[in-house]
């Protein structure tokens, strides 16, 4: 696709735009995090106690936590563990699942049907409690909980990859391809791949949102990062013990999450009417 | 008909034996000593071996998966080692109230979905399409914890409008359940203060999980109503003169239905999902906060029969959906 009509395209929609800010916002705090924050030493969980719990200031933007930390700080810091686990976990899930995918849908027969079995089998739990039951197997803690989301998400890029390289397999150029002497392995790798890209990339910008809500979801129940790390959910968790007269505990991680998710969402979209304008959208 | 119906029985009843496998080989992998653990923290080595061969653990492990299989085909879903009662009893008492929770949410989100649906494409790109994009866009992407915390906050601290958590005050003493659903059991009563009460508990709990779900419907019936008032058979109608209202509610709404269905039911296995959280949130006393509980416990046994609970909700879900999407469009009976 031409770069022009791209930019013309993503000029157009609000939302993508919005989205991308938001996007670049995230990411940019990750990166700068250590550098920008107004108190690097409540990072790791400084104790200082004679500052606890103070409202929102001009030294504190958005106050402090039950320990004197400096909550804007723990926040920003805390962007950069977001973003690695939500780009980790689809990445993941994509390097497990698309391989089978794409084996399932070329090779057909008896190892299509075990594996297309198996990825049903995975996908008919709804993910947070089949990862609730990973972890409770496993153990708490954000390791743990990072594995048992991978292990909820590959069979979702087992069905796209699937899905994609079946349509792609009729297609005259691979016959094309195959009268030419291109062998199994240059199909798959040549034409196969790069033709299921487009929906990969929408679906992994969309899970990239939704893998930084699951861990924060996991934070909160007490069965993913642990406290003093500086995750949102686990903030938000302690937070709420402090209900309703520290209300400002609460409100920044939650903002936090739900900008990153949005912007993931939203830019998952422009996307997809960039790159797959005929998908079904759902 | 009768052949689609069987195998897509057949079908479901091989997913729920796969399932069974699935928790069986989770609760089998995990590190953790469940023996070590029904035994107590100050057991010692005798007292941790007698645990495990009351608890059948020291059997072998087909062994263990078959006793596994019958005892749910009994019903008996094992023991809580954390509490020592029947995981069994325990799902019968919490279920119901995820379920009336799922069920008021699921209408919340039907009853609002559809319409806003219908209207974002009737009048689309128009001010009514931009405010729905905007629930439709963000009820995804709430974390439903969160704006749970803000409900409580805003609605049920500051304004003191409705009770911040639970299902009933700790001071009212339901009576006996006679189908497990609060608002059903006092209506069945005649008993209006119950009723309302519970009324009371529930709003909150269930507008947050209905959020997802309703967005979702919305996206759906959306599209599809786009989709479906393009089509050359609604010009044809407009030709020969049917009304507006009739097109738009008869005509185009019967083919953007079907897929709208297929999400509801698709959105049900997730709420009973997410119902996790907004239990957690709210206090609820359902499967959702039972499992989570025993989850940081390190208690598999319920886990695991909240897992199978929650997959067979879901697979019955789809299984409805399927059949009716087969008693409704005949060319996916005939494939």
């Amino acid at each position: 696709m031409r770069v022009g009509l791209a930019i013309h395209l993503l000029r157009r929609s609000f939302g993508t735009m919005l989205g991308l800010a938001l996007v670049a916002m995230i990411v940019a705090l990750a990166l700068a995090g250590p550098f920008i924050v107004p108190y690097p030493d409540d990072v790791q969980g400084a104790v200082n106690l004679t500052n606890k719990l103070q409202p929102p200031s001009a030294a504190h933007w958005f106050g402090t936590d039950e320990v004197g930390n400096d909550i804007l700080t723990r926040v920003i810091i805390g962007a950069r563990l977001s973003l690695l686990v939500g780009i980790a976990i689809p990445l993941a899930a994509a390097l497990i699942g698309v391989p089978l995918g794409i084996l399932a849908g070329t090779a057909g027969g008896g190892l299509r049907e075990a594996i297309m079995r198996v990825t049903d089998l995975f996908l008919s739990v709804p993910g947070l409690v089949l990862a609730i039951a990973l972890v409770a197997a496993l153990g708490p803690g954000i390791g743990n909980a990072m594995i048992a989301l991978i292990l909820v998400w590959w069979p979702g890029y087992v069905r796209l990859a699937e899905s994609k390289a079946l349509a792609i397999r009729e297609e005259p150029f691979i016959e094309a391809a195959r009268a030419a002497g291109a062998t199994q392995l240059r199909i798959l790798w040549r034409h196969v791949l790069p033709n299921s890209l487009s929906p990969l990339i929408v679906k992994m910008s969309m899970d990239i949102g939704q893998a930084i809500l699951a861990i924060a979801s996991l934070g909160f129940l007490g069965l993913g990062a642990k406290p003093p790390t500086p995750e949102w959910g686990a903030m938000i968790s302690i937070a709420r013990g402090y209900l309703p007269d520290w209300w400002w505990y609460a409100i920044c991680p939650g903002a936090l999450i739900y900008a990153s998710v949005l912007g993931f969402n939203l830019l998952g979209d422009g996307l997809r009417d960039m790159l797959d304008p005929r998908s079904n959208r759902g | 008909m009768i052949r689609y119906l069987v195998r897509r029985a057949a079908l479901a009843v091989v997913m729920l034996f796969g399932l069974i496998c699935l928790t069986f080989v989770i609760a089998n992998v995990a590190p953790s000593d469940a023996a070590a653990l029904a035994a107590g923290p100050d057991a010692g080595r005798a007292q941790i071996e007698q645990a495990r061969r009351d608890y059948g653990l020291d059997r072998p492990l087909h062994e263990q998966f078959v006793r596994y299989v019958t005892d749910l085909g009994r019903g008996d879903f094992g023991r809580s080692v954390a509490t020592g009662r029947p995981v069994g009893q325990d799902l019968a008492k919490y279920f119901f109230a995820t379920l009336e929770l799922c069920l008021v949410a699921m209408t919340l989100g039907i009853l609002l979905g559809i319409p806003l649906g219908v209207l974002s494409a009737v009048f689309q790109d128009r001010w009514v399409d931009h405010g729905t994009r905007i629930i439709a866009v963000s009820g995804i992407a709430l974390p439903p914890f969160w704006f749970g915390l803000l409900l409580q906050l805003g609605i049920a601290s500051s304004l003191g409008w409705l009770p911040t958590s639970g299902r009933l005050s700790v001071f009212t003493e339901p009576a006996a359940p006679i189908t497990g659903l609060l608002l059903v059991d006092s209506l069945l009563r005649g008993n209006g203060a119950l009723f309302a009460e519970a009324l009371s508990y529930l709003i909150l709990p269930a507008i947050v999980l209905s959020l997802p779900c309703l967005a979702s419907i919305l996206r759906v019936n959306r599209s599809e109503m786009v989709e479906a008032l393009r089509a050359d058979h609604i010009t044809a109608a407009r030709a020969h003169g049917v009304s507006r209202l009739r097109i738009v509610a008869v005509h185009a709404l019967k083919n953007a239905m079907l897929p709208t269905l297929a999400i509801i039911g698709l959105r049900w296995g997730w709420m009973m999902s997410s119902t996790v959280l907004v239990e957690t949130v709210f206090d609820w006393p359902g499967i959702g906060l039972y499992a989570v509980s025993s989850a940081i416990a390190g208690d598999f046994k319920p886990v695991m029969g909240v897992t199978l609970i929650v997959g067979l909700n879901f697979m019955l879900a789809n299984l409805v959906v399927d059949l009716l999407y087969g008693a409704l469009d005949p060319r996916i009976r005939e494939a």
